[in-house]
């Protein structure tokens, strides 16, 4: 069964310069145990979707949505108390921004273990006996001894740590993750990523991933989402999207990352020159195409909705490969 | 081979130790927590250093020391071979500038972008304020942010954009050393790539010097010209990139090295062998500090913490790096 589906979310923000639409109808669906990564350009609207699946959203901020179900449930118009008591505890988010989770005015140790006892017990020796448990598996040591301290005195990895110990406090059945492991080294990320499949497999949480690095997405993603401008371009399963894309921003990014052994030092990257469109006020057509080496006049009128192929790998190009390549020979 | 003693150190520390007070808890009183230990490193001119370890091992502790921003508690920090206990902030800030790992907490909330991107040139009063506008237009051309952009907040951006806009505000000084403590962790790869396509670009054209603090191993081995390994405080390795990438001589180097993740989906995440044994920097093991989680630890590891071990250009903190020993 699917933990979370969802179709046409959309979240609309009334901005200065009229009305902005960061994330436009996109769709998708998380089975339990299932690993699904999102992947796009800085400001396509990772975080504001994740932020909308949990009830988050900057006051300002209108979310619609056809569906929004968790465990198979409605959750689009729980009222505020009822979606409080999901977050942290049945679906809890490792959010991008260690400072907004974590309070400064408290020692860690009472923050993770007011989570616990917010949702599971009161029992204030349990709650402390999890906190150290989970602080010890994403590997900070003499775990004990840390909580007695604040946010400020740790480093920037020790932080996002803390905060992934917190969003497992509670055995959640979803977890969604913004960028959980960036201010991490290698090593750490690794064992972190050990951990979140353990924890899949034991528990069969479904876990949606938001990250920059391409080399965690190839690496742990059972299906990928790659966002543009507040729509989804492509999606399928991990193998396929890595290994044909097929939409052209896809196909830009996996050039832009420097490859151990196959980028020569100091050599330029590939790139995708130019910056993202603005979503203020009404859009249409493939949002990609004042970017896109292969567009053509019909792409200012193309409907950029998904087209799924029979692997179940979709992709919003409306020029199919061949055509594209045809025309770059010629 | 050239001898790094003869280049010219833009930047360097010699025998610097940093520690702090922790509280240990509620009436249990303070206890010593070396986040450095001894460290002394060159940055050559022009250079790209690599600074890369374990999370909590002292990097940024080591960057704010750099950066005048932190006092050692020992040791001592050369600009261009000159003492910094004889430079005052402004000098600093004029010389070296920070792009740092957050680029949340780094950007004041209440201003805009144009007036956070100038702040260094107001507070160094630094050209004629009616060009500073320009200057920041050009600044956001150059870091790929678009011109509209200056009148916005922080708050109104992504996180990619955020950092983006920390890039403008070191790089508008046009400083001779840049200090970036993660500069694109937070950016998506397209961006990354430009991004490491501008530092590139600038270092060629401004002759920068720059310490890179990342723990994307794939981004230090494509700029870097040498790079150090930190673990628990001190430097455990040090030499050029393409040495230390091809030739690691410390077990700890070897292990972040095999844990990198490239962008392969027939491959799963790799086994780090390290152990759950994490270091505790309030009381760090006996002997070598790294050897609870060493699978090569001999006996002499567990109480004699080693010499500094100089291959050439290459060194290496490790017992079993000592060839002569073998
Ligand atoms: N409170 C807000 N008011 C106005 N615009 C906002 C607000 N929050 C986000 N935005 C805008 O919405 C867009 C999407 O933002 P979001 O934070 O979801 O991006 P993202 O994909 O998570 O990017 P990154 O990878 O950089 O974190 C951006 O253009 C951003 O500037
Ligand atoms: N103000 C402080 N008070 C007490 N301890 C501190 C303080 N600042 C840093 N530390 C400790 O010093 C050690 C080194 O921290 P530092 O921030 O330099 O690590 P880092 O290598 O930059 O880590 P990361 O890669 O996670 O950013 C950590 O154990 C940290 O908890
Ligand atoms: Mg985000
Ligand atoms: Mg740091």
């Amino acid at each position: 069964m699917s933990i979370l589906e969802v179709e046409n979310l959309t979240v609309d923000i009334p901005v200065a310069a009229g009305m902005l639409h960061p994330v436009r109808s996109i769709s998708f669906s998380v089975e339990k145990g299932e690993t699904l990564c999102i992947v796009g350009e800085s400001g396509c609207g990772k975080s504001l979707t994740s932020l909308a699946l949990m009830g988050l959203l900057p006051k300002a901020a209108i979310r619609r949505a056809d569906k929004l179900l968790f465990r198979g449930e409605e959750i689009g118009d729980l009222p505020e108390r009822k979606m409080a008591h999901l977050r942290g505890g049945a679906m809890s988010m490792i959010f991008q921004e260690p400072m907004t989770s974590l309070n400064p005015a408290y020692t860690i140790g009472d923050q993770l273990m007011e989570v616990f006892r917010r949702h599971v017990t009161r029992d204030k020796a349990a709650a402390r006996d999890r906190a150290i448990y989970l602080l010890e598996k994403v590997g900070i040591s003499s775990a004990a001894s840390r909580l007695g301290q604040y946010p400020h005195q740790l480093s920037g990895g020790l932080r996002q740590r803390v905060m992934i110990a917190m969003a497992l406090m509670c055995e959640p059945e979803l977890i969604i993750a913004d960028e959980p492991t960036t201010a991490l080294d290698v090593t750490i990320q690794a064992q972190i990523l050990h951990l979140l499949a353990e924890l899949q497999n034991e528990f069969d949480m479904g876990l949606i991933l938001i990250t920059h690095d391409l080399g965690v997405v190839a690496r742990i993603a059972d299906k990928v989402q790659v966002m543009y401008a507040g729509r989804t371009v492509e999606e399928g399963p991990a193998r396929a999207v890595f290994d044909s894309p097929q939409h052209p921003y896809t196909q830009g990014l996996l050039r832009c990352i420097p490859i151990p052994g196959k980028t020569k030092r100091g050599e330029r990257l590939g790139a995708v020159p130019g910056i993202v469109p603005n979503l203020v006020g009404d859009l249409s057509g493939c949002m990609f195409r004042n970017r896109c080496p292969h567009a053509a006049p019909v792409c200012a009128t193309a409907d950029d909705s998904l087209v799924t192929g029979p692997d179940g790998h979709a992709n919003a190009c409306i020029r199919p490969e061949p055509e594209r390549v045809a025309e770059a020979v010629a | 081979m050239k001898d790094k003693n003869l280049v010219d150190s833009a930047l360097e520390t010699k025998d610097v130790t940093c520690v702090f007070q922790v509280s240990q808890g509620f009436m249990k009183g303070k206890k010593p927590l070396a986040a450095v230990k001894g460290v002394s490193l060159k940055v050559p001119k022009g250079q790209v250093v690599g600074l890369v370890g374990e999370s909590g091992c002292g990097k940024s502790t080591l960057a704010s020391i750099l950066l005048g921003l932190q006092a050692p508690t020992k040791g001592d920090v050369l600009y261009s071979g000159e003492s910094a206990s004889g430079f005052n902030r402004k000098d600093v800030a004029r010389r070296i500038q920070p792009i740092f790992q957050d680029p949340y907490s780094s950007l004041n909330p209440t201003k805009t972008i144009r007036s956070i991107v100038s702040q260094p040139l107001r507070i160094h009063n630094v050209g004629d304020p009616s060009e500073w506008n320009a200057k920041v237009a050009e600044i956001l051309d150059l870091v790929g942010l678009p011109r509209r952009a200056a009148g916005s907040y922080p708050s109104q951006l992504s996180g990619g954009q955020r950092q983006r806009v920390a890039i403008a505000r070191a790089l508008i000084m046009r400083p001779e050393i840049v200090i970036c403590d993660e500069p694109t962790s937070a950016l998506d790869v397209s961006v990354q790539s430009q991004i490491l396509n501008l530092l590139q670009d600038l270092k060629e054209e401004l002759g920068l010097t720059y310490l890179l603090i990342s723990h994307n191993l794939a981004v230090v081995e494509h700029l870097a010209d040498r790079v150090a390994v930190m673990y628990l405080g001190r430097i455990v390795e040090e030499g050029p990139s393409e040495d230390v990438f091809a030739d690691p001589r410390h077990p700890y180097t070897r292990a972040l090295l095999e844990s990198v993740l490239t962008p392969d989906p027939t491959l799963s995440v790799p086994d780090t062998h390290l152990g759950a044994v994490f270091p505790n920097p309030i009381d760090p093991p006996s002997g070598c500090v790294f050897h609870p989680r060493c699978a090569d630890c001999i006996d002499k590891c567990k109480t004699i913490a080693p010499e500094p071990i100089q291959d050439g250009d290459h060194m290496a903190e490790c017992h079993l790096a000592d060839r002569s020993c073998q």
